[in-house]
């Protein structure tokens, strides 16, 4: 009987189970199965096999019940050694193919070959995860599948065919020299970019090497000669020199990068993050970046701050980069972002707090890729952080960033760091907000620590923190910050319960968008709905394109509403027939268009109130409502249009998405500032001057100096020069540079250095602002050798940059 | 059957040692808790016994004393019925697999025809194969037999160790083998584990079928083991170390490993110096260890046929007008070195007629008259001239691409898909076009001079034709010399002949029922081989539904062909990592070839015909010289396998394309200038590669994320090469 079952299922079985196991071995990717293999042959080659468990499984779901033990083993070896013979023919199969990647068809023939008919309903040409669970000591692999609903199918517009096979040539070499072009390959891979600035003496470009033996072979017939030659040299030649297309490429992008068109941005940073050859630039980049982030500090230009680590953030996306030669250029700029006591000109009212949040993320990102047991990235970091958040004297600004720097790092940070100094939190925070003289700037600030701290804290606690949240234990355990917290957790505690019914809807990342709660917290931010739009008066309407749009399809209009002076409070006429006809045009279901208009301070300040009306987003179903802030930089003028023109107008657009959860927090839609453009009366002026015009460009050079507060411009960046900022700078772990001897400042008030600057390369003319003495002034493009050490005789002259390296 | 019968039988005579074990193969894992079948089979004999002679009472007293009364008659019945249809499973498995070792070994009969064939090829039946490992040792000794003598190798004299280690692994399978078909899977195991890791790196992909080898059952239908059997492991050992090591055995009166020696590995024993470490590696790593030498003794008649005479028609008018001056220059000497050379018989070369050739016809001369008139104007290439390359990409491919072919005169491009499609390209401005439906064609005027013209379409002229009739992918396709047809291979096992006139399929030739891997036509057009899963490579001729010759042999797949330049010779390269030579004429293999570590993908002899180059997944290519039947050369550089090889048409470069994406060329005339083919080496083929694959390489291009499986050099010497862009 034993027997006669034995041969039942072995008979039934054995081709159900081949064809099951083989399609557990569908998906892999060919290397994984030669690393299974190599695995396999490191261990025990002979005794891997299937449990026979999975036996009893494959045997029960065929209906045959309770196979015995030994059947088990004896199948479950038979069907190992089957399945063995079938990858082995399958990667025949695949390498006849010509591919790295076994696919399922791979499969499918050796079974063929074998008589055994091919499994169905396996074609996929793509990669199938594999899942894993466990629990109850039982543990279970399978493979996810959707379920697929037909009126979907049919609703949804068929996808686009695929392309046919088409045939396109290039020179892969020219006489033996391979031409640059975009249809090969970069010259240097990432791994090779690592070589060279690890181990500068073996790394050989790959072009560099043909290009130096076919010139050697010109010179010196023999070719052992030049081999000879190639191995006397001690350093490869790095060349910095970027050809023609470099230049101009880099410059459009870096131009782009800080423009005012948003979408030649969005396509620059594209390109930034994905193109492949960029490695030549990528000194040029962070020098651009850092450079950029050190003056615009200064200026507290908050806008080009924004754009610059979004440049950053491109480049840490772009995967072929080798970005560790540079991080001593780039993460002290990043870090000044998130640090630094002022960012923007008008810190009650700008948003800083998001660039803040956004550095903060990426500082985390960066640690996160780039943290080595030899750089030590992430624990620096969180010293600096903590060091300087621990200081009494440190600024609410700073005190900010250094708490969203540190719980960007992750929950355990928050866990060791940050939750036990939420009591001595608490006490300053109630001080400021309970105490009796406070600025505004510090109530603001507080209240920005405070909603971070709850965001942040709120999470962790929820998982430490075992389920009755009484709020007077909160207190004893949190302080002031307790009762507020206690709400949060429960909050938190509430959404996770929701998450994990909606589950794997991976789509429902519940991380609340920052930036929503700051524009709740806009002080004064009285929002009111359009009909009811009272703007100061003498209200001038323009648009804000300029004359020649550079948008082909711009992705929201935009209308500017300008004061001249303030108090009076009629309202244009125009102003509001043009909102209400725009939003009768744009028959968004929901979109409440909310302008803010800002307390006037200062007399004489211009006030710009923006209404950006983006298009609903068609798919998305939640009303996206759209709220423009914006702000000005305080301009004690006396011709205040004259001064609201030339003088950069800081502005910055937040398209909350206030009931979509971003799903990517860094990706972040949360998050596009947007340049002013000229204004109409301001001549078309070329974009790459256009991003300087707060320094460089010909009129602003002029104009700045009328509208800068203080007597003399020196005496303005005096204060800055140490770029990073003073809450940084008791911790001189990135910037040691020495504040460079005022003398040795380019004389800002004139403006000789600033009508000369239309250089080939727009950060050269950055460049004198960061006062360094002659030699970092030359334009970029000059033959200049890359930033880390050992060669160059600028590197000596320069200020050494950073201490992190 | 009577054969498969006596093997059963033969099992359970082997198995009184192991009662428990009392079916035949198939229903062994069957075997049920040990002690109730043995009082069972004992019942089972008594009680057949009794019936025999007819004592039927007792019989049934019997029975239902012991319990058997469910099922009093079935109970032998049964048993026999049972025994005889798992015989007759096993035979099925066994007939397919007799069948293809009797292929294989009557190939190899043939192919070993001038060499002492008393390998064994004498017992086609798998069986009696496996049935040599039925002697039986202890098998607990088994370990301490090979340490014995790893330990005796090890501390033998270097000059000796080196020669005699190359034992090791042949001896290990076949021990590992013994044990398993013994049935001592555990002690199979441990001795696979314990010595496994001793064995060279280059023979992991048989020691990983190996390892998936634990029970005997597995044994049967298991090709790489049967191969292993078959063909005896050859060894390659000097006198002196042979003498050692017999000494040694017959010392410790070590009959095992004798006995294996004797019946499983030809040691083809030389005098002379023991060879190095480097000089056996090199020539090792095959699934049968080393040609043997009288293998390659064989003459082959490398040489090129002489150039039918054709006269050149001086002077073109256009083309005079076009460059006026050099040209009559030019042409005079070029003309006459072509004079020289065709009328001077090369001793290498076979007779012109030793294989019937299609005669020329006018296209074919205009052909060649184009061809000579190209060459005129070919780059000399050189270390210091490198060729310009043109890279085709195929884009949208998505990972389907299988095979590429240029024509001669790159005209056109083919390409097989893994969507069983054939595609053709034009690269050049002309279009492809079609001859026009038989309809239309009734309405052409046949006496117009421009007849040929009339019948194309020009309607339906298009860059890019697709062929549809395979079934499978399409591994492997070749245009013949006069680009009127296109040949192309497929899993599906057919290979099919395509009219470019046409763009029909006019034949599909079946003979291979396994997926074919490649295929190529001869240089001369007519004849073309292929080859596949199923070990064997066929010469056909297009007008010949069967094939002429087939050349068997390989033991594993043969996964490319290609036509030696005088069209005499054949070369396969296989899984098997051997390259075999075969002569057209009588279908003898005349070269063996040994020295890969991983199965050959590329194949490519030189232009004069004495050289040939191979490349394999292990990412060398390595030369060699047929004459000699020697290893001269060793390219090392690329780091995946090698899917192209090319030599340029006048043999100065060698171009390899692989998976690692990059284009490589080596010097050819250096590669081949180095070595010296003294008569010593030639005698004893021991090779000495020099190590100078960097100085050979003269340049290296790499691709964008796209493997290159294809390279061809046009008359002029410019190199195109091919593959799919791989978009991950």
């Amino acid at each position: 009987k034993q027997l006669e079952k034995l041969k039942f299922t072995s008979c039934w079985n054995c081709p159900f189970h081949l064809k099951w196991c083989s399609s557990s071995i569908q998906s892999p990717r060919a290397p994984e199965l030669n690393c299974l293999m190599a695995e396999e042959r490191r261990q025990k080659q002979c005794s891997v096999v299937l449990p026979s468990e999975s036996m009893k499984a494959m045997a029960e779901s065929m209906g045959v019940g309770q196979l015995q033990e030994d059947s088990c083993v004896a199948l479950s070896e038979e069907v190992s050694y089957r399945i063995k013979e079938i990858a082995q023919d399958a990667l025949k199969f695949m390498h006849h193919g010509k591919r790295r990647k076994l696919t399922t068809s791979d499969i499918d023939y050796p079974l063929k070959l074998k008589n055994v008919e091919p499994l169905y309903g396996f074609q996929s040409q793509d990669f199938i995860p594999f899942r894993f669970a466990s629990g109850g000591g039982r543990e279970l692999h399978f493979y996810e599948e959707k379920e697929v609903d037909l009126s979907d199918i049919i609703s949804t517009p068929l996808p686009r065919v695929p392309l046919d096979v088409s045939l396109k040539a290039h020179w892969l070499s020219i006489d033996g020299v391979q031409p640059s072009i975009p249809e090969n390959p970069p010259p240097a891979t990432k791994e090779q970019q690592k070589a060279e600035s690890t181990e500068p003496l073996k790394a050989v470009k790959p072009g560099q090497e043909e290009d130096g033996s076919i010139q050697g072979k010109g010179q010196s017939g023999t070719s052992a000669e030049v081999k000879g030659k190639e191995k006397l040299r001690m350093k490869p030649r790095s060349t910095h020199e970027l050809s023609v297309e470099q230049q101009l490429y880099y410059k459009e992008i870096t131009e782009a990068c800080v423009g005012s068109c948003e979408a030649k941005r969005a396509e620059a940073l594209q390109s930034i993050a994905t193109d492949p050859g960029l490695y030549q630039m990528l000194p040029r980049f962070s020098t651009f970046i850092s450079e950029g982030v050190r003056v615009n500090v200064v200026q507290n230009n908050l806008a080009l701050l924004i754009y610059l680590m979004r440049m950053m953030k491109a480049l840490m996306d772009n995967p072929t980069l080798y970005l560790e030669k540079y991080l001593h250029e780039l993460l002290p700029a990043v870090v000044t972002c998130i640090v630094s006591k002022q960012l923007c000109l008008r810190p009650d009212v700008d948003n800083h707090w998001a660039l803040r949040d956004f550095a903060a993320r990426l500082m985390a990102q960066s640690c996160k890729t780039f943290s080595t047991t030899t750089n030590n990235i992430q624990s620096r970091i969180t010293k600096t952080f903590t060091k300087s958040w621990l200081d009494d004297r440190t600024q609410w600004t700073t005190r900010y960033g250094c708490i969203a720097g540190l719980s960007e790092l992750g929950p355990d940070v928050i866990k060791t760091l940050i939750i036990p100094r939420l009591t001595v939190e608490g006490v300053r925070i109630k001080a400021v907000m309970e105490g009796l003289v406070v600025s505004n700037i510090d109530k603001i600030g507080a209240d920005h620590v405070q909603s971070l701290l709850l965001k942040h804290c709120a999470s962790v606690i929820a998982k430490i923190r075992p389920a009755p949240d009484v709020v007077d234990q909160y207190r004893t355990d949190y302080g002031y910050l307790g009762p507020m917290l206690c709400s949060h957790v429960v909050k938190a505690r509430t959404q996770a319960a929701l998450q994990a019914q909606t589950v794997n809807r991976t789509t429902l990342t519940i991380t609340q968008v920052p930036t929503t709660l700051t524009i709740t917290q806009v002080p004064s931010g009285g929002s009111r709905t359009p009909s009811i739009i009272k703007v100061p008066s003498s209200l001038t309407l323009m648009s804000t394109r300029p004359a020649t749009p550079t948008q082909p399809s711009p992705p929201a209009t935009k209308y500017i509403v300008m004061a001249t002076s303030a108090g009076a409070a009629s309202t244009q006429q125009v102003t509001r027939q043009t909102l209400t006809s725009f939003l009768n045009r744009n028959t968004a279901p929901a979109g409440t268009y909310t302008v803010t208009t800002i307390p006037h301070r200062p007399p004489g300040l211009a006030k710009h109130a923006t209404v950006t009306a983006s298009p609903p987003p068609a798919p998305s179903p939640v009303p996206s409502s759209s709220l423009v802030l914006q702000s000005h930089s305080p301009a004690p003028s006396s011709s205040p249009l004259f001064s609201t023109v030339l003088q950069s107008p800081l502005q910055y657009r937040l398209t909350v998405p206030s009931s979509v959860p971003s799903s990517s927090p860094l990706t972040s839609s949360s998050f596009s500032p947007v340049l002013q453009p000229p204004l109409k009366s301001c001549p078309p002026v070329p974009s790459s001057i256009l991003v300087l015009r707060p320094l460089f460009s010909p009129l602003s050079s002029l104009a700045i100096q009328p509208c800068l507060p203080a007597p003399s411009s020196r005496a303005v960046l005096q204060p800055c020069l140490p770029v990073c900022p003073a809450a940084l700078s008791s911790s001189p772990v990135f910037h040691s540079r020495p504040p460079p001897p005022l003398q040795s400042c380019p004389p800002v008030p004139s403006s000789s250095p600033f009508l000369q600057p239309c250089l080939p390369v727009l950060s050269s003319s950055l460049v004198l602002q960061s006062c360094p003495p002659a030699p970092s002034s030359v334009p970029y493009l000059s033959p200049r050798p890359s930033v880390p050490v050992l060669q160059s005789p600028s590197s000596s002259s320069r200020p050494p940059v950073a201490s992190l390296m | 059957m009577a054969a498969v019968q006596d093997g059963g039988s033969e099992l359970e005579g082997e198995k009184e040692p192991k009662p428990e074990l009392m079916n035949d193969g198939s229903t062994a894992p069957a075997a049920a808790p040990s002690s109730r079948p043995e009082d069972q089979q004992t019942l089972l004999a008594v009680l057949q016994f009794l019936k025999r002679n007819k004592l039927i009472e007792s019989v049934d007293a019997l029975r239902r004393e012991a319990g058997l009364a469910d099922e009093p008659e079935e109970a032998p019945g049964s048993e026999a019925a049972g025994g005889a249809g798992g015989a007759a499973a096993g035979s099925g498995e066994l007939g397919d697999a007799g069948a293809l070792l009797s292929r294989v070994s009557g190939g190899s009969q043939s192919a070993a025809a001038p060499a002492p064939a008393k390998g064994g090829d004498d017992q086609p039946d798998v069986s009696v194969v496996l049935s040599a490992y039925s002697q039986q040792g202890d098998p607990s000794l088994y370990q301490v037999y090979y340490s014995g003598l790893k330990k005796f190798i090890e501390s033998v004299l270097d000059c000796h160790r080196a020669e005699l280690s190359q034992l090791f692994y042949p001896l290990f399978v076949h021990m590992y083998l013994e044990l398993v078909y013994n049935n001592h899977e555990s002690e199979a195991k441990s001795f696979f584990e314990k010595f496994n890791g001793d064995q060279e790196c280059y023979y992991q992909d048989d020691l990983r079928v190996l390892s998936g080898l634990t029970k005997k059952e597995h044994m049967k239908g298991n090709e790489t083991l049967l191969d292993f059997r078959t063909s005896r492991f050859v060894l390659r050992i000097s006198r002196d170390s042979y003498q050692l090591l017999k000494r040694h055995l017959q010392e410790r009166q070590n009959n095992q490993i004798w006995n294996i020696i004797q019946e499983h590995l030809y040691i083809d024993i030389f005098d002379g110096m023991p060879r190095s470490k480097s000089q056996i590696d090199s020539m090792s790593g095959s699934l049968a260890g080393e040609a043997k030498r009288e293998d390659n003794k064989t003459k082959v008649y490398y040489g090129l046929l002489k150039e039918p005479e054709i006269e050149v028609p001086l002077d073109d008018e256009d083309e005079e007008a076009e460059n006026e001056e050099g040209k009559p220059k030019k042409k005079k000497p070029k003309k006459d070195s072509m004079g020289s050379k065709s009328k001077k018989q090369d001793p290498n070369a076979p007779q012109q007629n030793r294989i019937p050739l299609p005669e020329l016809k006018d296209s074919d001369k205009l052909d060649k008259i184009m061809y000579m008139k190209e060459a005129t104007k070919r780059i000399r290439l050189g270390p210091e001239s490198l060729p310009s390359i043109c890279f085709y990409t195929f884009l949208n491919a998505y990972q389907g691409l299988t095979a590429v072919d240029f024509t001669d005169d790159s005209s056109l491009l083919a390409g097989g898909f893994a969507d069983s499609t054939v595609r053709v390209w034009s690269v050049t401005p002309k279009k492809l076009r079609k001859v026009k439906s038989a309809a239309d064609l009734g309405m052409i005027d046949k006496e117009s001079d421009d007849v040929l013209e009339r019948i194309m379409d020009e309607k339906t002229a298009s860059e890019c034709k697709i062929l549809y009739g395979h079934s499978g992918p399409v591994y492997g396709v070749s245009f013949s010399p006069d680009r009127n047809y296109l040949l192309s291979s497929s899993e599906d096992g057919t290979i099919r002949l395509w009219s470019l006139q046409t763009f029909t399929c006019l034949v599909a030739y079946k003979g291979h029922n396994y997926p074919v891997w490649d295929t190529q036509f001869s240089p001369y057009g007519y004849y073309f081989v292929s080859g596949g899963h199923d070990r064997v490579a066929r010469l056909w001729a297009t007008d010949h539904y069967q094939p002429l010759r087939m050349f068997a042999g390989h033991l594993a797949d043969i996964t490319c062909t290609r036509f030696h330049p005088n069209s005499n010779y054949v070369a396969t390269g296989s899984a098997d990592r051997t390259i075999r030579l075969w002569d057209v004429l009588n279908g003898h293999c005349v070269r063996v070839l040994t020295g890969h570590k991983g199965p050959i993908h590329s194949l490519a002899f030189s232009p004069n015909g004495k050289y040939l180059a191979s490349g394999s997944t292990d990412g060398r290519v390595l030369l060699w010289d047929i004459g000699h039947g020697l290893m001269i050369g060793e390219l090392k550089g690329h780091t995946d396998t090698i899917y192209a090889l090319r030599f340029s048409r006048d043999g100065e470069i060698l171009a390899s394309g692989s998976m690692d994406n990059t284009v490589r060329l080596w010097d050819a005339i250096r590669a081949f200038d180095d070595v010296e083919t003294d008569d010593f080496t030639a005698a004893t083929g021991h090779v000495h590669l020099p190590d100078n694959s960097q100085e050979l390489l003269l340049g290296t291009y790499l691709s964008k994320s796209t493997p290159v499986i294809h390279l061809h050099f046009t008359r002029r010497n410019l190199l195109l090469s091919a593959g799919a862009y791989n978009s991950q």
